[in-house]
């Protein structure tokens, strides 16, 4: 069963602001979903390997060689704030400082 | 115009490449249905077919193709039925739709879905949901429920969708048409915009089987831009099968017992088919997936947690969405990300987020791992026994609109009979095997890794034997 304080917790980690409806709802339906889920714990499953990937490849590297990219313009086209200063050019964010006024 | 429209995207290639049928004439008779439906089934038409080559001298003969949105077209919008990427058009084209393109199949347009692939309803894009052309009152199923309502209504001879635990097959079974699932690393995930990265396969959604087959045909293939996908063990062959001597099927109680609610009349036609399979001389036998019941439970952990990381990406910084961007940066973040995420991917994104976090990772997110593990054992022994393993492909037939959207578990169970497979890795097909109350059945087969060639011929003989007949959700 989750609370009010572990879905903010949650949301905070996920980066997702939730009005207080949504922590309401969140709360009630993670704990349902999650309720059925809990049935997996009661398998014994001592000693089996965890699957996080069924295709039997290890590791498959290309040579380290330059390959061609999209050039900056290409890859600005899309952004929000693109930044074309003297300087290059960038993706534009706000301030990581809280408190820093604009 | 009805006898283009009737005719399968096969016969079509086929009409194409001996100077019957004109490409732009096909081309323009398929647009002009999909920019006037009805269904909200695409989300943007293409005006012509893009240049370039003969279409009849390329195997898909300028069949025009509809491309489920979360696939990146150069230019194109594509915005995986999301508002965090409204209008968003990629610098680039997914691997899949290149290779398909350049095979001879133009692209008609792209196709609603559940925002994210994250539904089974299609009521989850943030674009509106799409109506069943069987009965305009129920869901098409989903994720891909934009490409099956198109296909099946006759607004494109053929589609691609994606599948992560049944959104090729479950709309496809809704829908009345033909969907596969592939191995798992059959087709490039490169351009495809993630949902869960391990379960993530791109696959064909068609009218029949063979159309399935010559379009899954073209998809195969290793990518040096997707280091999982490999190369496909020789061509996928075009089915012959007139009969099934000699193949072994095996019934799972598991998924075919009432623990996944199965409706009398789904239960009715897929025994119906089973006595069809017999009489085609394969023989029919109870098999056990143990651990199958528990998929479900280890998938909805699985999924949410590649989800949740998948989806930091949707930050207000390189694409899409920005909210308050006079804000601090993690408040533009999160309002960015409360804006643009409809309550569905909010749900998945806290799930998955939950199942990772410290102190619960072991319990949740590496259980649901160890009971990956143990499903895949489960198909390898039936596998010794048995050729393939059927099943209905949902366990029910399509739902009144907004009937489940108050209950997201009751939702998730859509994906019951389907989601074993998807954590195994193996590839599955759902044909239609007949209506049950004037709405379409399907009917689910899967098979071991690359088996699909021989996949595709048992559903063909199956497919004739049926003798299921779509014409009238082509009005």
């Amino acid at each position: 069963m989750l609370d009010r304080a572990q879905v903010l917790h949650v949301a905070r980690l996920a980066r997702l602001e939730l009005d207080d409806d949504e922590v309401q709802r969140m709360a009630a339906e993670l704990s349902h979903v999650l309720d059925h889920i809990e049935k997996i714990r009661e398998l014994d499953l001592d000693g089996v390997a965890p699957t996080s990937h069924v295709v039997d490849i290890v590791n498959r590297l290309r040579a380290d060689e330059p390959m061609p990219c999209f050039p900056p313009e290409v890859a600005l086209a899309a952004a929000p704030e693109p930044l074309r200063t003297a300087a290059g050019t960038g993706f534009g964010v706000p301030s990581p400082l809280a408190d820093e006024s604009p | 115009m009805t006898e283009l429209i009737d005719l399968t995207a096969a016969q079509a290639a086929r009409g194409v490449q001996t100077g019957e049928i004109g490409a732009a004439e096909l081309f323009e008779a398929y647009r002009r249905r999909a920019a006037g439906e009805e269904l909200n089934a695409f989300l943007w038409v293409a005006d012509s077919p893009a240049a370039g080559g003969s279409p009849a001298d390329r195997p898909l003969g300028g069949v025009p193709l509809a491309v489920k949105d979360l696939f990146c077209t150069e230019g194109v919008p594509s915005q995986a039925g999301s508002r965090i990427l409204e209008g968003y058009r990629p610098p680039y084209t997914a691997t899949v739709v290149a290779k398909l393109t350049a095979a001879g199949a133009p692209l008609l347009g792209k196709t609603n879905q559940d925002e994210f692939a994250m539904g089974s309803s299609n009521e989850n894009s943030g674009y509106g949901a799409v109506l069943n052309p069987w009965d305009r009152g129920r869901v098409p199923g989903g994720s891909s429920g934009g490409s099956a309502a198109a296909v099946a209504a006759g607004l494109a001879p053929w589609a691609i969708g994606t599948d992560t635990g049944g959104s090729i097959r479950q709309p496809a079974a809704l829908c009345g048409i033909v969907g596969l699932k592939p191995t798992y690393g059959a087709c490039s995930r490169y351009g495809m915009i993630a949902f869960a990265s391990s379960l993530d396969q791109a696959g064909p959604l068609t009218r029949d089987v063979t159309d399935a087959a010559l379009l899954f045909r073209h998809m195969v293939g290793h990518d040096p831009c997707d280091s999982t996908s490999v190369e496909f063990p020789g061509q996928v062959a075009l089915p012959v099968a007139e009969d099934l001597r000699g193949i072994r099927l095996g019934v799972p109680e598991e998924l075919t017992g009432d623990a996944g609610g199965v409706q009398s009349g789904v239960r009715e036609s897929f025994e119906a088919t089973l006595n069809l399979a017999e009489g085609l001389g394969a023989s029919v036998e109870p098999c056990r997936l143990p651990h199958a019941p528990h998929a479900l439970s280890a998938y909805y952990l699985i999924a949410p947690a590649e989800a949740s990381a998948n989806l930091a990406r949707y930050d207000g910084v390189r694409y899409g969405l920005r909210v308050d961007g006079d804000a601090d940066l993690i408040t533009m973040y999160s309002r960015t990300r409360a804006r643009g995420f409809g309550p569905e991917v909010k749900r998945r994104i806290m799930l998955g987020t939950y199942a990772l976090s410290s102190g619960y990772y072991d319990a949740y997110y590496g259980t649901a791992q160890k009971v990956r593990t143990k499903i895949s054992e489960d198909f390898r022994v039936a596998f010794e026994q048995f050729d393939f393993i059927a099943t209905p492909t949902s366990p029910w037939t399509a739902f009144e609109l907004g009937s489940k959207t108050d209950d997201p578990l009751a939702m998730y169970f859509n994906d019951f009979c389907t989601v074993p497979m998807s954590l195994a890795g193996i590839p599955a097909i759902s044909i239609p095997s007949g209506l049950s109350e004037g709405l379409p059945v399907g009917f689910h087969l899967a098979g071991p890794a690359f088996s699909e060639s021989r996949l595709l011929d048992v559903a063909y003989a199956l497919e004739r034997a049926i003798g299921f007949d779509g014409r009238v959700a082509r009005t």
